[in-house]
């Protein structure tokens, strides 16, 4: 039984639209972090499905996955290391109010 | 060559040494370092013009221009290179004697003259950078390296008379001297770029060479109905006479008396106001044989230069403007003496003469201000009318400043004598006119130096708040060496050593020209005398006889209210005025507008950066979602 690719896609697209949703929308820094481990799942999927139904009989996409879901792990660590900083400066993690990067 | 350098590299470290650490060392320390350097040179300056004259200047019987040392400077092209060196020829000579002498004695005179006045160690470095600058001047080898020294006496002049720098009157007066002779030196370096344009070369010795390229073959352009060498060595001269102070650039000399005296006596007398004569003689066969015409305007400027001082000369009351006017009006002799030179042999007298007088003149006008010096030393003032009787209290000045007098006014055998009527000699044989003119010159300087003398020595018993003294040993040192030089010097035959082609010819004094000058000078003296002798009312007299002629010659001709009515009514008012709102408003207005419209549409959207970082995803992802659509869907 194939699952058609396109289930997979569709799939990978919720979350990643899902994602960039509570990226834009939410307010609390962790659920942003969260909002963008989703996006980065949603393309890691994409990378292993496409791999899967075009080239078979090859291991890149596979491989791409591994690595990104490592870099993915190292970023979240740093992002949380500045979110408790900032928590720490401000007693909050609310990003409004983050207001020193304006012009 | 390892002494003669030292000449110029000893002022100059002295200059660098007290300039930098002058204020660790005690005014005296400063002091005594400077005159012992200046010693030093004087020796090495004494031994090197002997081995020139008596040893290795002449060859048969010629003196020949010796080139000690030269060395690239700027290397900018093929032919447009600038070289320093060292060179000697019979005028340089004589200058390194003149320079160092005087020097010695304005710097043993200045440190009881200048005891205890802040920055003694500021003063003591810049006559050294006066006496390196002037010493480069005069061994230039190229007409450019002349024009960088010619520059740095400019300055060392410049900080010298403004020496007190928190009197308002020596500031002015050291920025009119600056901006004057900085105006006279821009036609000097507008004529070296010229004449070095067509000559290809800054060097004197070919320049200068009769047989040389430039005076054998000169090229033929002209501009505005006159060849380019017209052109370039009239506007040589013209930064001589902004430096030797001729008319209409003498503005800046009467002034430039409120330095303190021994430098007056030092730059203003006798060594940087001659730079101007210096620089024609230096030029001479130039402008003999390429340029007669020029000649002729310079002795004819000089005529009148030194009517025109002699005349202003008698009616100043301030002792030191006096002495300047006289100063201008005696340099403006030496200009005569070389505007009606010839060349050859004898008929190169007048180019002799007038480096005889500027020797002569050196002293004796050193003389005559350090002796001034002493006076207002002695009475703090300036004013005739504050002296009077002196010679009872000060016998020493008394006697050197009469020497002094004496000899400027031509008397024998006081040096003055034998040069001036080298001078007359010259004159006659060439321009009667001028001759005539500097007879009566003659006859005015005996009557101004003798109304001078007997107001400051003679005249009224004025009264004093407290005794005047006799200068110290230090001071009075200085003006028995010079006297006594003035007294000696004339007996030189200069004949044999400073002539126009080098080749030595027999001076003698011809008896009737000078006859006649001592008549004229012995008349002046005579109505001094019976002006000033004694106080009365005959000097207001003859003055008040003269009427509005005196009155102009009080104030110097108007040449200042001249100077300064074409400068702010005319200058000011209708070139620098609308200049000044073009600059304001069309230029500063074009870049303020830039400015204004940056700023303005970068206020407009600096909203943008938000520092809101979901904003910018938002905008980044509809920007992606539609280019997206527009490659899918229209392209």
């Amino acid at each position: 039984m194939d699952v058609p690719v396109e289930y997979y896609l569709i799939v990978s697209a919720f979350m990643f639209f899902a994602g960039m949703y509570g990226f834009i929308t939410r307010r609390n820094m962790l659920t942003i972090l969260i909002s963008l481990e989703l996006m980065l799942n949603a393309v890691d999927i994409n990378f292993v499905v496409i791999n899967r139904f075009l080239y078979p009989d090859q291991l890149e996409g596979f491989f791409f996955t591994l690595f990104g879901l490592g870099v993915t792990a190292a970023e979240t660590a740093v992002a949380i290391a500045i979110i408790i900083n900032i928590y720490r400066n401000l007693k909050s993690i609310e990003v409004k109010n983050l207001r020193g990067m304006r012009y | 060559m390892l002494h003669t350098s030292l000449i110029l590299i000893t002022p100059l470290i002295l200059f660098i040494v007290l300039g930098l650490f002058g204020k660790y060392l005690s005014p005296k320390a400063a002091g005594w370092l400077g005159t012992a350097g200046l010693l030093l040179i004087t020796c090495l300056a004494y031994i090197t013009a002997y081995h020139y004259f008596f040893e290795v200047g002449k060859v048969d019987g010629v003196y020949q221009k010796m080139e000690l040392f030269s060395f690239s400077w700027l290397h900018l092209g093929e032919w447009l290179v600038v070289n320093l060196g060292f060179m000697l020829d019979p005028i340089a000579a004589m200058m390194l004697v003149v320079i160092t002498t005087v020097s010695l004695m304005v710097h043993i005179y200045s440190s009881s003259y200048m005891k205890g006045e802040v920055g003694f160690q500021r003063y003591y470095a810049l006559l050294s950078l006066f006496t390196f600058s002037m010493l480069g001047l005069v061994v230039a080898n190229n007409i450019f390296q002349m024009y960088i020294f010619w520059e740095l006496v400019g300055v060392s002049s410049y900080s010298l008379i403004g020496f007190y720098y928190t009197k308002p009157a020596a500031v002015t007066a050291s920025k009119k001297a600056f901006i004057v002779t900085r105006f006279a030196d821009l036609g000097f370096l507008i004529g070296i770029l010229i004449l070095s344009y067509y000559t290809r070369t800054f060097d004197f010795i070919s320049l200068t060479d009769p047989k040389g390229a430039l005076i054998s073959n000169p090229a033929s352009a002209t501009f505005m109905g006159a060849s380019v060498f017209t052109w370039a060595m009239a506007l040589i001269f013209m930064g001589g006479a902004g430096k030797s102070a001729m008319l209409p650039l003498h503005i800046w000399l009467p002034d430039a008396m409120e330095g303190p005296t021994p430098v007056s006596a030092l730059i203003h007398a006798a060594t940087m106001v001659v730079a101007g004569v210096y620089l024609v003689a230096r030029l001479f066969p130039v402008y003999y044989f390429v340029t007669p015409e020029v000649l002729t305007g310079i002795a004819y400027i000089g005529a009148a230069t030194s009517l025109f001082a002699a005349i202003v000369a008698c009616t100043q009351t301030d002792i030191k403007r006096v002495l300047a006017f006289s100063t201008i009006s005696q340099i403006a002799y030496m200009l005569v003496a070389l505007g009606v030179s010839k060349y050859e042999g004898h008929d190169g007298l007048g180019y002799m003469a007038s480096m005889f007088h500027l020797f002569t003149h050196a002293f004796f006008k050193a003389l005559l201000f350090l002796g001034a010096g002493a006076v207002i030393h002695a009475v703090h003032s300036n004013e005739m009318k504050d002296m009077g009787s002196l010679r009872k209290y000060m016998p020493v000045t008394h006697i050197t400043f009469l020497i002094a007098c004496l000899a400027i006014a031509g008397i024998p055998p006081f040096s003055g004598f034998f040069s001036k009527d080298e001078i007359m000699v010259a004159a006659l044989h060439s321009n009667v006119a001028v001759f005539v003119c500097q007879y009566i010159v003659a006859g005015l300087t005996a009557f101004y130096m003798f109304r001078l003398y007997y107001n400051i020595f003679w005249s009224k018993d004025a009264h004093y708040h407290h005794t005047p003294h006799e200068a110290p040993a230090a001071m009075s040192f200085p003006l028995i060496f010079l006297a006594a030089l003035t007294v000696a010097v004339g007996f030189i035959p200069f004949s044999t050593f400073t002539t126009a082609d080098g080749a030595a010819f027999a001076g003698h004094i011809d008896w009737s020209v000078a006859a006649p000058s001592i008549a004229v000078a012995l008349v002046g003296i005579g109505i001094a005398t019976l002006m000033y002798k004694s106080e009365s009312g005959k000097a207001d007299k003859v003055a008040s006889r003269f009427g509005k002629f005196y009155n102009w010659a009080v104030h110097k001709f108007y040449f200042d209210e001249l100077y300064l009515f074409i400068t702010k009514n005319l200058i000011f008012k209708y070139i620098s005025t609308p200049v000044a709102w073009f600059d304001r408003n069309v230029v500063d207005g074009f870049m303020n507008f830039q400015a204004t419209l940056t700023y303005t549409v970068s206020n407009g959207i600096k909203e943008l950066q938000s520092g809101n970082i979901q904003r910018y995803v938002w905008v980044f992802a509809m920007g992606a979602l539609t280019t997206l659509a527009l490659v899918l869907f229209v392209l």
